[in-house]
């Protein structure tokens, strides 16, 4: 037996004792688990399947274990996520600490930070938000204008941000600021920390066409901000902005591998029904659905083909580009072909018959996917003028 | 097993790229084309590759071959397809050479050094209609003295013209059954067919052709398995052909966008197509994945092997498809004409999507082994 077979039979057997039975399975939207200083859990065993899985670490498994992470190496890695697939378990921890800031602060961040920060994110103790676009800095962000003032130890910010992802439920917020506005575009910006309870930070929720509001308005009113809690150079957060969209934007192209746990054609063929050989009766619907999963199964390869690409130092760092793309178009498309399966029951707003529109507002919440963390558009573009090296783009 | 090519792997690459670019780039083809050879592959060229080990690379070294896996054999294919290469590789080297590894007799495995070196050819004869079809095969092989009589007509024969056997699938009473059979048999008929990529398949008719019983490969009835080993990792290589030929286009046509100027500016520089050119990068960043993958899950000897041989050939066939059409268009008016090469690629692209089962046929699959 490997190492790496004996890391699976511990794996498996560890996971089995240790991931209860309500954490398992496909996971309805109040059962996600964001953790926080407020946090809510659907029952106390999502609160246990957090802890456990925090306590070692495996919410965050590739990362130092000395910064709480699991220490794990990319194979087992690996293995973990495929154990973890095998029994359907939900996610511990939904966190954008652990997504985007977390590698951020291991790329970029003084030992200090590391050390206070990393650890509770990995606990789940600490929920983030991600303070970037603004109203006039949506696909340009480096048109940011919100401004922090020098005053000698520490800042004051002055701004407001939009479409910040659940700011209104957030502890702390990453954030970009303009520290030197005299500076060209990309310069002159700072990448900071700063807790979301400061005085002067205020959030409003923004309704989608789904109904729902993930997404805030968050206005800074003479916030300060201590200077400890500058992440990287000052004046160079750009550079710590794009290493994390890049994770940002692999994040959101994975997103086509959440709601994997079956194939759409098994859910839909139990929706609709089948002929009298066994195959969807419904035959346009199931050539579109058979094309979906040869390429989400194909995408899926591409994902794991950039992370072995990664380890083996041939990735270019705006393949990040290509996988948001793909990934959140691709997601879309899922929808689009759930909603055509739903058929008339799928457009009920309310009911039960339609879990109250979930297939309706999930659909919905897919169109941002393609717009949030950089448009379809800007990453066509990242990648023509990147990886193309087209002219004049 | 990441998805990526090892060292060694990486220098067959450059090995059989630089042979190809070297011995037989795309004026190869249009040389054979134009002078209506009579072979329309290059015997010359077909020895060379065997000396390269690339005719043999999945054959036991023990018998001439290099003794590689899927991976390997889908690097020279996908050489094959970025220059347009003539090659009895596909119908020899893979789909023939597969069946005779696993299934042949010590005499029939006499063909694999033969086809090792380069000296032979050999084609796998299993469509009879227009559309890939092996679970219908309806040419009949029923019993005859101590042997068979076979009846029945074989389409898209890879090569059949020229080839020194063919292997023919059958259906007996038993079952599918394989029978090696020499062209020069009394009631075969051979009808050489040039396709639209100046590529050449063959039509074959049996009539009555009397075989002994030592022409079975494997077992009587239990062909069925043999066919699904050749028919597997021949997808998967024909995706490595479609890989290559897209990408080659591609590449084509990212050097032309930086070249041509209208409108007083390099076509490049505009949005239009800076945006499908990155589209058509990022489905061929998923065609080469489905397709290394697919190859590895073969080497590996996977269960789901086939279900991932079918996804890369739908996906390369879909994804080279699309980037023969864009580069046939970004290309404009001379995008049209012959003398450019753009054209040649729509044209391979074409043939190969429908070799082994078009995307359709493997999304029927697809959709069948995942239960719906």
């Amino acid at each position: 037996m490997t190492d790496l077979e004996q890391f699976r039979a511990e794996t498996r057997a560890w996971l089995e004792a240790n991931c209860p039975a309500e954490c398992r399975g496909p996971m309805a939207d109040d059962e996600m688990i964001w953790g926080g200083r407020n946090p809510t859990f659907k029952t106390p065993a999502h609160k246990l399947w957090l802890e456990r899985m925090g306590a070692r670490g495996w919410t965050a498994p590739e990362w130092p274990a000395e910064y709480g992470g699991g220490g794990l190496s990319r194979e087992e890695a690996k293995v973990l996520a495929s154990e973890l697939r095998r029994i359907k378990a939900q996610p511990a921890l939904a966190s954008f600490g652990v997504w985007m800031l977390g590698p951020a602060l291991l790329a970029f961040g003084t030992e200090e930070q590391k050390k206070r920060f990393l650890p509770e994110i990995v606990r789940g103790e600490i929920r983030w938000c991600q303070g970037y676009s603004e109203p006039g800095a949506g696909s340009d962000l480096a048109s940011i204008q919100t401004k922090a003032d020098d005053k000698g130890d520490h800042w004051i910010v002055n701004g407001q941000k939009i479409w910040t992802s659940y700011a209104d439920k957030a502890d702390w917020i990453f954030c970009l600021v303009r520290t030197d506005p005299e500076a060209p575009k990309h310069l002159g910006i700072s990448f900071v920390l700063f807790d979301m309870k400061t005085p002067g930070v205020t959030t409003r929720p923004i309704t989608l066409i789904s109904g729902k509001s993930p997404f805030c308005e968050t206005f800074f009113d003479d916030v300060r901000v201590e200077k400890e809690n500058l992440v990287g150079t000052l004046n160079r957060g750009w550079d710590v902005a794009k290493y994390l969209l890049a994770h940002e934007r692999t994040m959101i192209g994975a997103m086509g591998e959440v709601g994997g746990g079956r194939p759409v054609g098994q859910v839909v063929l139990d929706a609709i029904g089948a002929d009298e050989a066994g195959r969807l009766d419904e035959p346009m619907l199931r050539a579109r659905i058979a094309d979906l999963e040869i390429d989400a199964a194909a995408f899926r390869l591409a994902m794991e083909r950039v992370g072995d690409q990664v380890k083996a130092k041939q990735a270019h760092p705006a393949i990040a580009s290509m996988l948001k793309y793909y990934g959140s178009e691709l997601n879309k498309r899922r929808h689009e072909l759930l909603m055509a399966a739903g058929g008339a029951d799928a457009l009920e707003w309310e009911g039960e018959r339609s879990h109250d529109g979930k297939a309706a507002r999930d659909w919905l919440r897919t169109k941002a996917n393609s717009i949030e963390g950089g448009t379809s558009e800007v990453q066509l573009n990242i990648i023509a003028k990147h990886l193309l090296q087209l002219p004049g783009a | 097993m990441p998805l990526i090519l090892t060292e060694e792997q990486t220098m067959l690459q450059d090995a059989a790229d630089g042979f190809l670019i070297e011995q037989a780039p795309i004026a190869h083809l249009r040389k054979l084309r134009d002078e209506r050879d009579a072979d329309g592959v290059s015997r010359d060229l077909w020895r060379a590759f065997g000396e390269m080990g690339f005719a043999g690379v999945i054959i036991p070294e023990a018998l001439g071959g290099m003794g590689l896996g899927a991976v390997e054999a889908g690097v020279i294919a996908e050489s094959l397809g970025r220059t347009l290469t003539p090659s009895p590789y596909l119908g020899s080297s893979i789909l023939s050479a597969k069946v005779l590894i696993d299934g042949g007799s010590q005499v029939q495995q006499a063909w694999l050094p033969r086809i090792a070196a380069g000296e032979a050819i050999l084609s796998l004869a299993v469509d009879e209609g227009a559309k890939h079809a092996p679970s219908r095969i309806t040419t009949r092989a029923e019993r005859a003295g101590n042997g068979f009589k076979l009846n029945g007509a074989k389409a898209f024969v890879l090569d059949g013209h020229v080839a020194d056997a063919l292997i023919v699938v059958a259906t007996a009473d038993e079952g599918t059954t394989l029978f090696l059979v020499d062209p020069a048999t009394a009631g075969v008929a051979v009808e050489r067919t040039v396709m639209v990529d100046a590529h050449n398949a063959a039509r074959i008719t049996l009539s009555d052709v009397a075989l002994d019983a030592d022409a079975v490969i494997g077992a009587v009835g239990d062909g069925e398995v043999l066919v699904d080993g050749a028919l597997n990792l021949g997808r998967a290589c024909a995706a490595s052909s479609l890989t290559g030929a897209g990408d080659q286009a591609f590449k084509t046509t990212m050097d032309y966008l930086r070249t041509r100027k209208q409108f007083g500016k390099l076509i490049g520089e505009f949005q239009a197509l800076q945006h499908r050119a990155a589209h058509l990068f990022s489905e061929l960043e998923l065609a080469r994945a489905a397709t290394i993958g697919a190859q590895i899950a073969l080497d590996e000897g996977r269960e789901d092997a086939p279900l991932a041989a079918s996804i890369a050939k739908a996906k390369a066939g879909r994804v080279a498809e699309l980037a023969v059409q864009e580069a046939v268009q970004m290309h404009g008016g001379v995008g049209m004409t012959d003398e450019f090469d753009v054209g040649l690629f729509m044209k391979r692209v074409r043939v190969l999507n429908e070799l082994l089962g078009d995307a359709g046929f493997h999304a029927e699959r697809v959709a069948r082994a995942q239960g719906f």
